[in-house]
């Protein structure tokens, strides 16, 4: 797991851990030769030079020494992330006093409490600072508190961040698991959100202050209390406020030696037994190579050290409050931005809110969960300081030596000098041009360190400098949980067949059709041979094909007649009821959005034939134009796709096999002649035939309830063996459609095409009536001469099949252009000659005209002729 | 004082202590008349300016920002610069944009670090393969580098893909355009302002559009909260808030504002070389400099100004991400963002004079402003110079909408921008 | 995660909405409308940064509605059933 943080990482047995970004290791790193080359290597100066000859020739060599971790390329997930939605009536963001005590008042006042807090431990500051709450000890009443929530069924979430504020409060939390589960996504959407987040202790500015051996006073603290760990023996604290002589105190009662260095006068004050204190001083430069041996302080005294705590004040976490676009004002008296207009349903509570004893947080606690708290008697807090007493130590200006702003980043104070010398002066500048605040902590312990040194710098106040926008996440949150199950098919559903079995079982070979999954060919053999076989076959006597995932989408009521003339860019009402007919779907900017058969079924019933890809969008736009222009009493629409499938036969041979069906209709021509529809039984369920045709041979599309569809196949085929029926794939089929020029929307047409490029011209000149597309269909573009029209491509004699996607080219001013492309080209077996089918410019005046295909490269010759290549009188149809 | 940028000033400052290097630009206060206006500190904006005194010699320019330069969708994209175009129009545009970008570092004498890394769009089905097969052959017809890959160039390339037999989305192939890349966005921005302040224009941040000073039936100037400036031309190049400024200059345009997402991981040592799109996912992924993996993927369509990410989308993306790439399951989102762009019905951009004669539209790139910079910057810098479209410029203006003429390259390649 | 409340079944979840429009973007009838006034109601949008009346529609029950919301900090202050002036687009 790459970039993991030791600090935050719970040890256990057999973990292996290695220091990142570093060759070998940190303590014998190569690179770090190029620290002696820091001068001339300031912040962004990479802007300024790398450009001669290239940067490509400096590029590999910067990539490979950016960047802390490696991944893993053999890693693969074990399980999937949990993701868990949740509603309660407060979430209380923190479990440190004033967390605890929001938790505790909604609790008490009956409310639904989630308490969460990114430790494992609750209790915040009480784990490891001193403090009595109504005269329990600290860590005892964060014990009985969190016992009584867990025991009144209160959901506590313990190595829980609550890394996102999102709109509309819904907030987002990633829970670590110690027994090795991926972490859970937690989407919990509260009535009433608390922020008890607590504050972050600032690093103190002086040079070589990052030094190992160099950490916050509080995390020595916590070292000791909740670990029993003592940081070091002799160690100097640097200071500006109350809060490191608790710390300094502790450890010097643990055995160390411990000096404070407090840069206020007045800091001998908090003198604690055991710790001896210089005020007035600060320090000016840590020593020491690889870890610090001691400091020197601005008078020029030296103290040897193994450690150095620094406390620089608090910076609230007022990260999430941020996210919800929370207004920040400065406080000099904490020397912090702390939130200050309150937010709708955002309570804030404890050190985020800018309080600093322990009553303070604990009675903010209870105040923050606004309505949703109790009115029980506040709790009483002491506490070993109840003030702060901070004063600015931020980094100066001209300072010498290398003082750290950001450890992360590598940002000195030098550094932020140098932008704010160059006019990055905005504090996102400041943080762009420097990376300050850019690495994977975002700037907790640096931003508010540099932003006040680029105050004194400019001249401005802190407040007028400003901050950063707080972005998600808090702390980095593994894309595992983001994503969750959301993986294959669960990312993206496949729609499968009600007889997808029985194709499997025929040998089918299935593909992905337009989110459908459908036999592409069947057969073990080869994909290219047996698809020719079958498109062979089917020619010479029958063919069954399923063709259940074509729309059948019922138009009802009324106004239907007039809405399907509306719909449709032909005209429909004039249908006849058992008939049907075919016709295009405009968009209203006038481009063929879909193609299909139109059936009435009576004067009031029609049902829409649609592509298979466009069923869910073809259906929201009659359910738009429905509810917008006529009216939920008029129409009626009813997407039944899903409930029927749709089995085929077709072929010179199609009825005889349909008649062996014993579907209880009348089959003959005159009474079901092509584009007629006929109702029938099979086995007791209704059936509707219809005579339609994507092959161009006679045709019976037979619709039936999808749980009864695999009764009525088995008889198909069991029916065709007699006639040598072959099964159709859709590779096949699409040579068949191909022979007779029959188009498939946004493969034969794009989004530019028009009813009028396809040869349909009629209803735009004739039509009186609105349809959708219509006023589109004489833009200046609509009537331009040069649009791609759709025509055939023939090759010569003996050539192979033009590849799809090849271009017709022409040289006009002497370069070349496209004049339009090939969007389906098949070898057929029928013809024993390519076929193919192109959007060419002008292609309609063209036939007869040979032209340049480009592939690749590659230049041929195809002549333009029509779409159709087979059967060009249509007789197969009644045959 | 260091005015030029090389490796010797470097060194030259570095004994020196880097105290010498001068203002990358200045920030003076505005004056009351230029001879034009930009509005708009965006890297549009920023090269308009620019090219506007280098091109033209029209110095005496205002260039307005209501923030801070480049904090916009600048700032806040994934860098990427392509010109794999379908469509004529679309190539000549992107393809100055990108041929611009080769020499941008050195034009300007400031590294951008424009990395032709090479752009890989993949191809999930076997329909989408002959997709492909239309685009390469137009983009090559049209001049410009790009290639068909099979299954196993795609896995040489990006060899950690997943390419097991059950990924959801299988891969096919895809198109390759070699001198596709990245550059640094913040350094566009900041080397077109430098550039551009040495030449004598005038980078006036936070200062707001107020109003426009219409006189006679045209645009006069500009109200702004630093007082009035006026000027016989104004561009704007403002993105996602076109329309805001439209509506005060009494026109309304084509454009929907949408919050568009990106997301990095943590650092890691190099992993992925190039740029890869999954047009099925929607996602595309790249590594920065800093070893950043650099996630991007499709809009909120929830038409917004609020320049923030949000949950719903951000998770599929990354789910779409990690079906791409499931090793990266291991690693973790640093930070999240996102900007407001300005999309209209055919994903082309809108160059031209506007409505409001004087005022020049420079807009509706969408999600694809970056790449396009340098052609932005161009083009309204010649018709703020010249009152007349560039050859290039023309199809893409305002009325090519009441023509119906629009230039959309999902139409005719199926995979918009 | 933005909730909307859908008039027909309450208050859901933003990925289950579809964005259908401005409201009050009349559809014109005909073949003679001008060239300018078609592209406006094809193409031309207010685009309102803060208080703006849009169309949506909750794709899981199917139905078109009216919602006020505001584009900028994403607030809803309440949708209805479609009215006369949403009609025609």
């Amino acid at each position: 797991m790459p970039n993991a943080r030791a600090t935050t990482v719970q040890a256990a047995d057999g973990i292996t851990v290695r220091s990142v970004n570093a060759s070998p290791t940190a303590e014998t790193d190569r690179n770090a030769v190029l620290d002696r080359f820091a001068r001339f290597l300031p912040a962004a100066f990479y802007y300024k030079t790398f450009m001669w000859p290239d940067w490509h020739l400096f590029e590999p060599r910067i990539r490979a020494m950016a960047g802390l971790g490696v991944v893993d390329p053999d890693w693969q997930p074990r399980q999937v992330s949990d993701q868990i939605n949740h509603h309660c009536d407060v979430l209380v963001v923190g479990a440190g006093p004033a967390g605890l005590a929001a938790a505790a008042s909604a609790a008490a006042a009956g409310h639904s409490v989630v308490l969460a807090d990114d430790r494992t431990h609750p209790g915040g500051s009480l784990r490891h600072r001193a403090g009595e709450v109504d005269g329990v000890e600290g860590r005892a009443w964060v014990e009985a508190t969190v016992a009584r929530l867990k025991g009144a069924g209160q959901l506590v979430l313990s190595d829980t961040t609550a890394f996102g504020l999102y709109d509309h409060h819904l907030v987002a939390l990633n829970q670590r698991h110690a027994d090795g589960r991926p972490d859970t996504l937690w989407r919990v959407r509260p009535r009433r959100i608390v922020l008890a987040t607590g504050a972050i202790e600032r690093p103190v500015p002086f040079a070589n202050n990052d030094l190992p051996g160099i950490l916050s006073a509080d995390a020595a603290l916590s070292y000791l209390r909740r670990h029993g760990v003592l940081v070091g023996r002799d160690i100097v604290v640097a200071t500006n406020n109350d809060s490191a002589y608790e710390p300094a105190s502790a450890l010097a009662a643990a055995g160390a030696s411990v000096t404070v260095v407090d840069c206020r006068r007045d800091g001998a004050a908090q003198a604690k037994t055991g710790i001896r204190v210089l005020g007035g001083r600060t320090i000016a430069a840590a020593r020491g190579r690889n870890a610090v041996q001691g400091v020197q302080l601005d008078d020029g005294t030296t103290l040897a050290a193994d450690c150095v705590l620094v406390s620089g004040g608090w910076t609230p976490t007022v990260h999430l409050f941020s996210q919800a676009k929370g207004k920040l004002a400065w406080s000099d008296q904490l020397a912090a931005f702390i939130p200050s207009e309150a937010i709708d349903g955002i309570g804030v509570a404890g050190a985020v809110a800018g309080t600093v004893s322990l009553s303070d947080a604990l009675a903010s606690g209870a105040a923050a969960s606004g309505d949703f708290g109790s009115s029980s008697p506040a709790l009483r807090g002491t506490g070993v300081e109840a003030t702060l007493g901070v004063v600015s130590l931020w980094p100066k200006p001209k300072a010498s030596g290398r003082v750290w702003i950001d450890y992360q980043s590598d940002v000195t104070a030098k550094d932020v000098e140098l932008a704010a010398r160059e006019n990055f002066v905005s504090v996102e500048h400041l943080k762009r041009y420097t990376t300050l605040g850019m690495a994977t902590d975002q700037g907790k312990t640096s931003n508010l360190n540099g932003l006040a040194l680029l105050a004194d710098i400019t001249g401005r106040g802190i407040p007028e400098v400003g901050t950063t926008t707080y972005r998600p996440p808090f702390t980095p949150v593994p894309f595992a949980s983001l994503a969750g199950s959301r993986r294959g098919s669960m990312h993206a559903a496949v729609r499968r067949l009600p007889l997808e079995a029985n194709h499997r079982a025929s040998g089918g070979v299935f593909q992905e059709y337009g989110g459908w999954l459908r036999p592409a060919y069947y057969g073990g053999g080869e994909a290219g041979a047996s698809i020719q076989e079958e498109a062979r076959q089917a020619r010479q006597s029958v063919a069954l094909f399923d063709g259940s995932t074509l729309g059948k989408i019922e138009v009802i009521g009324p106004r239907a007649a007039e809405f399907v003339d509306f719909i449709y860019y032909n005209t429909m009402s004039t249908l006849k009821p058992g008939h049907c007919r075919y016709g295009f779907m405009l968009s209203d900017n006038g481009v063929v959005f879909d193609d299909g058969v139109l059936v009435r079924l009576d004067e009031h019933r029609f049902i829409v034939s649609c592509s298979s890809s466009h069923v869910a969008a073809v259906h929201a736009r009659l359910e738009e134009w429905r509810q917008d222009r006529f009216g939920r009493d008029a129409v009626y629409i009813h997407n039944a796709t899903a409930q029927y499938a749709t089995l085929t036969v077709s072929g010179p041979n199609a009825r005889q096999v349909v008649e062996a069906l014993e579907l209880g209709a009348a089959l003959d021509d005159a009474s079901l002649p092509h584009m007629a529809v006929a109702a029938g039984r099979f086995a007791g369920d209704e059936v509707r035939i219809a005579r339609v045709s994507f092959t161009g041979d006679r045709s019976y599309e037979i619709s039936i309830r999808a749980d009864r569809a695999e009764a009525l196949w088995a008889r198909m085929q069991h029916e065709g063996r007699a006639f040598d029926a072959v099964l159709l794939g859709l590779e096949s089929l699409m040579i068949l459609r191909a022979e007779k020029g029959y188009i498939v929307i946004g493969k034969d047409t794009d989004g530019t095409t028009m009813p009028h490029d396809l040869g349909v011209a009629g209803p735009r000149t004739k039509r009186a009536s609105e349809f959708v597309g219509r006023r589109s269909l004489f833009t200046e573009a609509a009537n331009s001469t040069d649009r791609n029209q759709l025509v055939g491509l023939a090759v010569r004699e003996g050539e192979a099949p033009l590849a799809t996607g090849a271009h017709g080219v022409e040289k006009r001013d002497g370069r070349r252009r496209s004049i339009g492309f090939v969007t389906s080209s098949y070898q057929s077996p029928t013809l024993g000659h390519p076929v193919a089918l192109a959007l060419i410019e002008r292609g309609a005046a063209r036939h007869g005209e040979t032209i340049d295909v480009q592939h690749l490269g590659v230049v041929r010759q195809a002549t333009v002729v029509a779409p159709c290549a087979f059967d060009l009188e249509g007789r197969r149809l009644h045959a | 004082m260091t005015r030029h940028y090389s490796a010797l000033s470097l060194f030259k400052e570095g004994i020196a202590g880097q105290t010498g290097w001068v203002k990358a630009w200045r920030s003076p206060d505005p004056k009351p008349r230029y001879d034009a206006i930009i509005i708009g500190g965006g890297g549009h904006g920023l090269a308009t300016a620019y090219y506007l005194a280098e091109n033209h010699g029209v110095t005496n320019v205002a260039l307005l920002e209501k923030g801070w330069i480049g904090g916009g969708n600048t700032g806040r994209n994934t860098t990427v610069v392509r010109s794999n175009y379908f469509y004529p129009e679309s190539a000549a545009i992107y393809g100055l944009a990108h041929s611009l970008y080769k020499t941008l570092s050195k034009d300007l004498n400031y590294n951008v670090m424009f990395s032709a890394r090479g752009i890989l769009t993949l191809a999930h089905s076997e329909a989408a393969m002959e997709t492909a097969a239309r685009s390469v052959n137009a983009i090559q017809v049209n001049g410009i580098d790009c290639e068909l890959f099979s299954v196993e160039d795609v896995c040489r390339v990006v060899p950690i893909y997943n390419f097991s037999p059950d990924a959801r989305f299988p891969v096919y192939g895809g198109t390759w355009q070699p001198s596709g890349g990245t550059a640094r966005h913040d350094a566009v921005a900041w080397g077109y302002a430098r550039a551009a302040s040495r030449l004598g224009v005038d980078i006036i941040q936070n200062c707001e559009i107020t109003d426009f000073i219409i006189e006679g039936g045209r645009c006069r100037g500009v109200v702004t909260s630093r007082g009035a400036i006026r000027a016989e031309r104004t561009g704007m190049a403002v993105a996602g808030h076109s329309s805001v400024l439209a509506a005060k200059a009494g026109f309304r345009l084509p454009v929907n504002s949408y919050a568009l997402q990106a997301c990095v991981s943590e650092p890691v040592k190099p992993i992925i070389d190039t740029v890869v799109i999954s047009p099925d996912t929607g996602v595309y992924v790249s590594q920065s400099d800093k070893g950043e993996l650099v996630i991007g993927g499709a809009l909120d369509r929830i038409p917004s100004y609020g320049q923030r990410g949000n949950l719903p989308v951000l998770e599929g993306v990354v789910a779409g991400m990690l079906e791409m790439f499931p090793i990266f399951g291991q690693l973790k989102m640093m930070r999240q963002w996102a900007g407001i762009v300005d999309v209209v019905p055919d994903s082309s951009p809108i160059i031209g004079e506007s409505p409001l004669p004087g005022l020049f539209l420079n807009c509706g790139w969408g999600t694809g402003g970056f790449k396009a910079i340098p052609a932005g910057g161009t083009l309204l810098a010649h018709l703020l110079a010249t009152g007349q479209h560039h050859d290039i410029s023309r199809p893409f203006d305002l009325d090519r909408f009441a023509r119906g003429r629009l230039i959309d390259e999902a139409a005719g390649s199926g995979i918009a921008h | 995660m933005q909730l909307f409340p859908c008039p027909f079944c309450g208050p859901r979840e933003e990925s289950e909405f579809h964005h259908g429009g401005e409201a009050g973007n009349l559809r014109p009838d005909g073949a003679e409308v001008t060239a300018e006034r078609w592209a406006g109601y094809l193409h031309m949008r207010d685009n309102p940064k803060g208080a703006t009346r849009e169309i949506w529609v909750h794709m899981t029950c199917g139905e078109f509605f009216a919602m006020s919301r505001d584009s900028v900090n994403h607030k809803v202050s309440g949708s209805s059933v479609l009215g006369e002036a949403e009609h025609g687009r």
